[in-house]
């Protein structure tokens, strides 16, 4: 068995009366880097800052190391527990210069070492040549690796996190995440990261887990998260889809786009069917084949990396199903530059391993 | 290495009855005493003395007291308003000495410049006996108008008390969202057309804000009133208490007096509401600014100087004369004895003023529930209560504690305790944590504000204890804004008149009581030495204002 850097057990906290976080229970191996990622509300900043000892645990256990360092009627504090912590807002100390900043968690060392300590941590994250200056004269970018180099100079066994490029416009972002990803892989800290970003959870994690309403809904790989959706919810959370409802009959639900089998689900069942908008294909309507179903294009958009197709489509309506009258309103992304005229008529097929079927009270 | 510890939350969102709860229901607690003594006084029965007062002096009270809020009310906003529009909109020779300038007055308390105008307008001033020299005239040749009347009263106060419109008046115009201005420029509306049609309404809640301050000062003076002789509550109090020697009438005055400071309060409250709805932009750019010429210029200048001029210049330079042809009297043993009275109150006042306001700030951030930010609101209304309300409202539980525990002494040890409470520094410092407590409170709690919960997330996490977080964050990061508070309520209790008049142990004199008792034996000459160390204390609060107020330009800095 793999040795456990961050145990979180069975962790369950409310704010008066409000129930934030269900019974959640994590692990994050030493050098892996988890992310908690779920829409704001979800309880996953709650969840960290438990984890930190910023937050008082309720009920449940947290570990590092393999020790106890929270449960029911003990606690470590949380400057005893050996973590580092990136704030969402940075919470660099004002008063203080870049470098005193760095070394602010390294009073226990000699001043030698303390200081060959924060040379080091801040050449790492290419901020050395501003070790004098003050937090307010640096930029956001900055300011998020003064407080990574910060976090990182006590050498913790565990990183914590919390949204740490949501400051950040877009460009920088990318650059910076980059960045932080290398350095904390470098660091063999164990990480768990906090963000609302499915795109820069994939980016960054090992290993995800999607939360939601205080609960952990499915935890894996970004592959497994992405290619095997345990729920409506994730599927959905990780990209716009084409959203159908259905019935199940004869042990597969009927599409316009052609049958998908729903192994496990009963006859009658309804459902709702998700489809990614990669997993349809277009191309030229040519009349053959016997499944083709053809649609009509209304706009198309260049994205950059990929086209972005909205079609109207055509034929069928009747074959798949209640509750959907008038014309049904899709998009497929296509890879690359592909910008069919508008009104041009396509053929559609489906790619039935990005298409998803949940039973229909699964609500979104 | 992991220990056992109670768990230390930093924020607790839970209601708690704890030690930091505790304390800040202490404060509130202490400082509504005087209050609900005053109110409860309504509650005893009404002596023939409260007959006698009714039928003769209150309703002067009531009437002097109105027409004074009425003239002030004007006066203030005559002079707040269009010198903040000016200095903040539009660019004219000299308008960067006016932004600070024009906040001098408040240097000096508003007595200060009641006597001194006094001075140099009375029969014997320096301007009537010029005017007698040039002209030959002789007494009762000509007509003056009499400095010591209602009209006067409104006047000295006006020039003292404008600067808090223009304060407030100025950060509303600076705050104005510059896109609102622009629109309405774009939709076809002048300059003129644009302030009174967009930037006034804006402004308008801050106005009626900086007027309500303006009148609580008005309704809190006593020493301009009780020279110009003109009665109103504080007057009331005084010579009820001291003269008449009916300390429940007394009583009674004083929450008649609260009446009105409370629809005054109720007016401020309701300001601050609406400028929160206001102030919705965070990012400020530099505002549209109108250069003025010639005749423009020279009328916005005239505008700016007449306050300052005449609300500090003027009775400065007088005192400063006076206190040049007395100079004699600063090597008196005596007035060092006043110095030193008033250092030892000042400082008394100013260090436990600011404990109370940091344990409270402290309490409302620790455990911000709502009991703690009921507490912390209550303790800090004081400011509007006037300080001859306060006073009295301190003095006649403590005499009343003092004789129950002087008997009780008698009766169980068979000697007396004599007075504790009453008439010593303890009494007199307490009224002064009652007053001033809100002006040491907003300073740190803006300064606490500026430390992010995160920051002490981030101390605690980088491997600090409690202690430790608050010796190496919080104390170097507080350090200014306690400065400021010590400093803000140093001044304001050396200016303070009323309560350590009414308070102050048997002969404890200070500077304010001096100047009060050389003015009122119109030994106006003489009382300039302490008037004058008063406003040069006065002026350092000012200077840290300008100061502020030169770094917090927005729009100027930045790229």
């Amino acid at each position: 068995m793999q040795p456990i850097a961050l145990g979180i057990a069975d962790v369950s906290h409310a704010y008066g009366g409000r129930t934030v976080v269900r019974g959640v229970t994590l692990t994050v191996a030493p050098g892996e880097l988890v992310c908690l990622v779920g829409p704001s509300g979800c309880g996953k900043t709650t969840l960290l800052r438990i984890a930190a000892g910023l937050e008082e645990l309720q009920q449940g256990r947290i570990m590092i190391d393999g020790c106890a360092v929270a449960e029911p009627g003990y606690v470590v504090p949380p400057e005893a527990r050996g973590v580092g912590f990136v704030f969402q807002d940075y919470a660099l100390f004002p008063h203080l210069t870049v470098a005193r900043n760095v070394a602010f968690g390294l009073h226990k060392l000699p001043p030698r070492e303390r200081a060959a300590r924060v040379r080091d941590v801040l050449s790492k994250v290419g901020m050395a040549e501003y070790a004098d200056a003050y937090p307010h004269q640096l930029s956001g970018g900055q300011q998020q690796r003064v407080a990574l180099a910060r976090a990182l100079a006590p050498r913790p066994r565990v990183m914590l996190l919390d949204e740490p490029f949501s400051g950040l416009d877009t460009r920088l972002r990318e650059q910076i995440r980059d960045d932080t990803l290398h350095v904390l892989k470098d660091s063999g800290a164990a990480t768990l990261m906090v963000t609302h970003d499915p795109e820069e959870a994939m980016f960054m994690a090992d290993r995800l887990a999607v939360m939601r309403a205080g609960r952990i809904e499915q935890e894996g790989t970004p592959v497994d998260i992405y290619t095997r959706p345990a729920t409506a919810f994730v599927a959905s959370f990780f990209g716009q889809l084409n959203e159908l409802v259905g019935v199940v009959r004869n042990g597969a639900v009927y599409t316009p786009f052609g049958a998908i089998a729903t192994p496990g689900l009963g006859d009658g069942t309804k459902v709702d069917v998700l489809i990614r908008p990669e997993g349809l294909r277009l191309s030229v309507a040519d009349g053959r084949g016997s499944s083709a179903v053809a649609a009509q294009v209304m706009t198309s958009r260049l994205l950059g990396r990929s086209s972005w197709i909205h079609l109207r489509l055509l034929t069928g309506d009747a074959a798949w199903g209640e509750g959907h009258v008038g014309h049904f309103h899709f998009h497929v992304r296509v890879p690359g530059r592909y910008l069919p005229r508008e009104g041009e008529i396509l053929q559609v097929g489906l790619d039935p391993a990005q298409a998803f079927v949940f039973p229909a009270q699964d609500t979104r | 290495m992991p220990t056992a510890s109670r768990p230390l939350t930093l924020s607790s969102p839970a209601l708690r009855l704890d030690g930091w709860g505790v304390g800040a229901a202490v404060f509130a607690t202490l400082v509504a005493v005087p209050v609900l003594v005053v109110l409860g006084s309504l509650l005893m029965p009404f002596t023939d003395a409260w007959a006698h007062l009714a039928a003769t002096v209150l309703p002067r009270y009531v009437v002097n007291s109105i027409w004074l809020m009425l003239g002030v009310g004007l006066g203030v906003v005559l002079l707040g308003v269009p010198t903040a529009w000016l200095v903040t909109m539009t660019r004219f020779p000299g308008v960067r000495i006016f932004e600070w300038a024009l906040i001098l007055p408040l240097a000096s308390p508003a007595y200060v410049i009641g006597y001194t105008y006094t001075g140099l307008l009375d029969y014997a001033g320096p301007v009537q006996s010029a005017l007698r020299a040039a002209f030959g005239w002789s007494a009762g040749d000509y007509w003056f108008p009499d400095m010591r009347s209602l009209g006067g009263a409104i006047i000295v106060l006006t020039l003292v008390f404008y600067p808090y419109v223009y304060l407030l008046a100025r950060a509303a115009f600076l705050n104005q969202s510059v896109c609102a201005l622009e629109v309405s420029r774009t939709l076809g509306r002048t300059a003129w057309q644009s302030f009174t049609h967009v930037a006034l309404p804006l402004a308008r809640p801050a106005i009626v804000g900086g007027v309500a301050l303006a009148l609580m000062e008005t309704l809190s003076d006593f020493g301009t009133v009780q020279y110009f002789g003109v009665d109103t509550f504080t007057t009331g109090i005084y010579r009820t208490w001291l003269g008449i020697g009916e300390p429940v009438a007394a009583l009674q005055l004083a929450a008649v007096l609260l009446v009105f400071v409370f629809a005054v309060l109720l007016l401020e409250q309701w300001s601050r509401g609406e400028q929160r709805y206001h102030h919705t932009s965070r990012y400020y750019r530099r505002l549209p600014t109108y250069p003025l010429r010639g005749m423009h210029a020279a009328g916005a200048w005239l505008m700016c100087a007449f306050p300052v001029v005449f609300g500090f210049l003027v009775p400065a330079a007088a005192l400063a004369v006076w206190t040049v042809e007395n100079a004699a009297l600063a090597l008196d043993p005596a007035f060092h004895q006043l110095l030193r009275n008033t250092l030892i109150l000042a400082a008394g006042g100013a260090v436990i003023t600011v404990l109370a306001a940091v344990l409270l700030a402290y309490a409302l951030r620790l455990r911000g529930g709502t009991f703690v930010r009921v507490a912390a609101r209550m303790a800090t209304l004081g400011y509007a209560v006037p300080g001859a309300v306060v006073a009295v409202g301190i003095l006649l539980p403590c005499v009343r504690l003092d004789n129950w525990i002087d008997a009780t002494a008698r009766d169980l040890f068979g000697a007396g305790t004599g007075l504790l409470m009453s008439g010593t520094l303890v009494a007199v410092i307490y009224a002064y944590v009652v007053r001033f407590l809100a002006v040491a409170f907003n300073p740190i709690e803006a300064g606490l504000g500026r430390i992010t919960h995160s920051m002490d997330g981030a101390a605690r996490v980088l491997g600090a204890s409690p202690a430790a977080t608050l010796m190496r964050v919080h104390a170097p990061l507080m350090a200014g804004s306690v400065l400021t508070a010590t400093i803000l309520v140093l001044v304001d209790v050396i200016k303070e008149l009323p309560a350590t008049l009414l308070m102050r142990p048997f002969n404890f004199d200070t500077l304010a009581v001096r100047t009060y008792q050389l003015a009122a034996d119109e030994r106006l000459a003489e009382a300039a030495l302490p008037s004058m160390t008063i406003v040069a204390v006065g002026i350092v609060p000012v200077i840290l204002l300008s100061l502020a107020i030169a770094r917090s330009r927005p729009g100027d800095s930045g790229a």
